[in-house]
């Protein structure tokens, strides 16, 4: 029944996609309004088909419904009910399902926000997120259906990828990154919009600028979730490896956060259209592409769900999304003429465009270490990866630069600055850059690159942090305000700039978190006795025991420690690992306990139950916790950016051509 | 189009290039191969010294009875097979609690000059399938049952 109920809503959306699709595109082209707004309401009632299907699948699974092919496949009786429940994304076809249910959710709203605003552009963008709604759906009723009958019915299943029930993160990171590539899908679709209708102003990048920040930020933090989630479950102590899967997430990051800066370029100064239009579909692409090189089994990991012939569907997709885009862009390119002109090296102008041929070479050498093991293997039949040293080598360099533009690009007015005005304005953060190089070297920094980035950073830190100084002092004087309300006032008098300064600030605690933990960290492995003890920098740990620990869903080996620093005692931490029955190999839970300067980090590695030894793996990495909080601090610039706090303003009324075509 | 322009662009293209030059000659340093014994083995006979060189992953089976594990000093040695050829290993640090005789398993490092396979870091081939450990057949939650303490 709740089998046949989520078929039947997946089908049906997928008919409405195209039914919407088809009636916008004629409705607009032979200028019938009420065929555009009944393909607008496809979109909302798409909507409604994907949540019936998303509630049927959860419904299913709560309630062990195992002749539905998902719930055998990731079901199981022993699962506690939170799993069970966000097991809707910890396989393939569950998480197709979630990401139709996502797009439905963008198309409808964008749809609705638009309507009778935007005439043929609108439409049109409704049409595009529908064309994308179609693909998604295809795959549903296809080649990724969740809602096919098993038969005979198991009496229970194997519950989901153990890897996938062990941190609660795993509730967090798949929604925030489905949220954030998705979310991708509207300005996409309002780039294409301007595109088929001639209108190419502004306007889409204005209309969409929310959705592209909300999207971001969730992407945002999805990264960092999924950074969290690696260093909490996978037992290395690391964070990011160069994973072709965690590449697959960053690539859009990296693109979209260029659009975001390269859009206020054009805004302001009408300039880089035909390079705004292509980084948002570059930026689509991508999310398309990371989609396919997670979820087609082309790489093998835990996102990796099957070895079906999906892969062939996504790139089909792939190629005829690139090739409409560029044959729409290439058709219109003689339209799309710069209004303004670069008045001088020295301005924000120069400093967004370097920040954009820096993200762009950024993202080209992610997208070739990523995509040539693919390539090797398919045209020399060589099983290669490439190596972390790679990206390294590469990237920190451009993550030095971009680090110094952070702090520059505030800093630099519009169109043309003084030579004198700008000195003035980086005495300070050059004071600071040097400060922090000479006080990082004290402290013993030697690495070359991590004291560029503790000098680019106190720089950038001062250069951001001093642009709220300064607008909040000239409102105290202004208004005789406190500090506080002057501050407050001046983030929401244009919360956009200052949100974007907050999310720099996130960025540059990132930064440094990364810098501190990747160069400084000590590690020290050893086979303990029960009472003997490991010393580990500061701290001392001496091995109590071994517990075990039956769970309905596991089976958990832990080792009890008591921590020292000094011969004070300062806590017992208990690092385990957890034996799910349908895997072999256990699944760490490391004890990480975390300080503002500092993680300690301990894995229990392996045991011996007869001797009654353990082996442990220990680190102390400095600054950890730094990339978590700045993490946190660039979502929240990018939601005081997105925040509606100023008088929307007024869009100029739609031409008499567009009433019709509305 | 102007001076300025004309400049701005021949610009970015020296830096393009420059990177491009990059990318392509740091790619071709840091490639790590995927072989197994037989193809390594291929790859000495080709390469000669040079394959000392190169790091790699090595995928095999440990081979029974060859495994010398020192838990006090985490020095662990073993043999890792395919079906034709044999490689011995070398590893520091602890193995982990998946490691045992006739397991596949992933090394990471590369070949010494005495065709001892120096690794750095050693991973367990993870399987989706549940099969019961050899020897006594029981699960972890039978196996390790004697550790749960009411004192924990």
């Amino acid at each position: 029944m709740t089998r046949l109920l989520g078929l039947t809503a997946v089908t049906t959306a997928f008919a409405l996609s195209l039914y919407g699709l088809i009636t916008i595109v004629i409705g607009v082209r032979t200028r019938r309004p009420h065929l555009v707004r009944s393909g607008r309401r496809a979109a909302y009632a798409n909507f409604a088909m994907l949540a019936v299907a998303t509630v049927a699948m959860i419904y299913a699974l709560v309630m062990h419904d195992f002749s539905v092919s998902y719930v055998a496949q990731v079901g199981s009786r022993s699962t506690p009910v939170f799993f069970t429940v966000i097991s809707l994304w910890s396989a393939l076809e569950g998480s197709i399902l979630f990401w139709g249910l996502v797009l439905a959710a963008y198309t409808a709203a964008a749809t609705f926000f638009t309507r009778d605003r935007l005439g043929a552009l609108g439409s049109y963008a409704t049409a595009t997120m529908l064309a994308v709604g179609s693909f998604f759906y295809l795959l549903l009723v296809g080649p990724a259906n969740p809602f096919r009958l098993v038969s005979p019915l198991p009496l229970d299943g194997p519950g989901p990828n153990p890897l996938l029930q062990n941190h609660p993160l795993m509730a967090v990171h798949p929604p925030l990154l489905y949220l954030g590539y998705v979310g991708m899908t509207v300005p996409f679709a309002f780039a294409i919009g301007a595109l088929l209708s001639g209108r190419l102003d502004d306007t889409w990048l204005k209309e969409t600028r929310r959705w592209t920040v909300t999207a971001w930020m969730f992407l945002s933090l999805a990264i960092i979730a999924g950074m969290w989630w690696s260093y909490e479950v996978l037992g290395w102590g690391g964070y990011w490896a160069w994973d072709p899967v965690e590449n697959a997430s960053f690539m859009p990051w990296l693109t979209a956060t260029a659009f975001l800066h390269s859009m206020m370029v054009q805004e302001r100064r009408g300039m880089l259209k035909v390079w705004n239009l292509s980084l948002i579909v570059s930026t689509f692409l991508l999310t398309i592409l990371g989609t396919f090189l997670t979820r087609s089994g082309v790489l093998s990991s835990v996102h990796a769900f099957t070895q079906g012939n999906i892969g062939y569907f996504f790139l089909g997709f792939i190629a005829v999304a690139l090739i409409f885009s560029l044959m729409l862009l290439a058709g219109r390119s003689s339209e799309l003429h710069s209004e303004g002109k670069l008045d001088s090296p020295l301005s924000r102008e120069t400093a967004f465009m370097g920040n954009n041929l820096l993200f762009s070479v950024f993202t080209f050498t992610v997208l070739l270490g990523t995509l040539f093991p693919l390539v090797a293997e398919a045209l020399r039949d060589e099983k290669v990866s490439v190596g972390g040293p790679f990206y390294n080598q590469m990237t920190l360099p451009l993550c030095a630069a971009l680090l110094f533009l952070v702090g520059v690009g505030p800093v630099l007015p519009w169109r043309a600055a003084s030579v004198k005005e700008v000195k003035k304005k980086l005495i300070l953060p050059g004071v600071a850059f040097l400060l922090a190089i000479i006080a990082s070297f004290a402290l013993g920094a030697r690495h070359p690159y991590a004291l560029l980035a503790f000098g680019f950073a106190a720089f950038a830190m001062v250069c951001n942090v001093g642009e709220f100084v300064i607008g909040a002092q000239a409102r105290r004087r202004a208004h005789g305000e406190s500090a506080l309300t002057a501050l407050g006032r001046l983030i929401v008098s244009n919360n956009r700039r200052y949100g974007g300064y907050i999310a720099h600030i996130g960025i540059i605690i990132v930064a440094v978190g990364i810098a501190a933990s990747s160069t400084y960290s000590v590690e020290k492995e050893a086979t303990l006795r029960p009472n003997q003890t490991l010393a580990v920098g500061d701290y001392t740990l001496r091995f109590r025991q071994l517990w075990g620990e039956e769970q309905p869903h596991r089976f958990v080996v832990g080792a009890q420690i008591d921590l020292l620093r000094g011969t004070k005692e300062v806590g017992r931490i208990d690092p385990r690992l957890n034996y799910y029955d349908s895997q072999e190999e256990p699944v760490t839970t490391p004890a990480v306990r975390t300080r503002f300067t500092h993680d300690l980090y301990v894995n229990l590695m392996a045991f011996d139950r007869d001797a009654g030894h353990a082996t442990f793996a220990v680190w102390i990495k400095p600054l950890v916790g730094w990339i978590w909080t700045g993490g946190l601090i660039v979502a929240l610039g990018a939601l005081v950016g997105a925040l509606p706090l100023q008088k929307r303003r007024q869009v100029t009324a739609a031409r008499p051509t567009e009433v019709v075509a509305a | 189009m102007n001076k300025r322009r004309v400049l701005l662009i021949a610009g970015a293209l020296i830096i393009l290039g420059g990177f491009g030059y990059l990318i392509y000659g740091g790619i071709g340093s840091n490639l790590v191969f995927f072989l197994t014994p037989a193809e390594l083995h291929a790859m000495v006979q080709e390469k000669g010294p040079q394959v000392h060189k190169i790091p790699m992953r090595l995928g095999g089976m440990v081979v029974a009875g060859s495994v010398k594990w020192d838990a006090d000093n985490l020095d662990l040695r073993f043999t890792l097979a395919d079906r034709s050829h044999t490689y011995a290993v070398h590893s520091k640090g602890a193995p982990p609690q998946m490691f045992k005789e006739g397991q596949g398993v992933i090394v990471e490092g590369t070949l010494s000059s005495t065709n001892v396979f120096e690794s750095t870091n050693l991973m367990v081939k993870h399987s989706n399938e549940y099969r019961a450990p050899a020897g006594n057949g029981a699960k972890p939650r039978d196996m390790y049952k004697s550790l749960i303490r009411e004192d924990k």
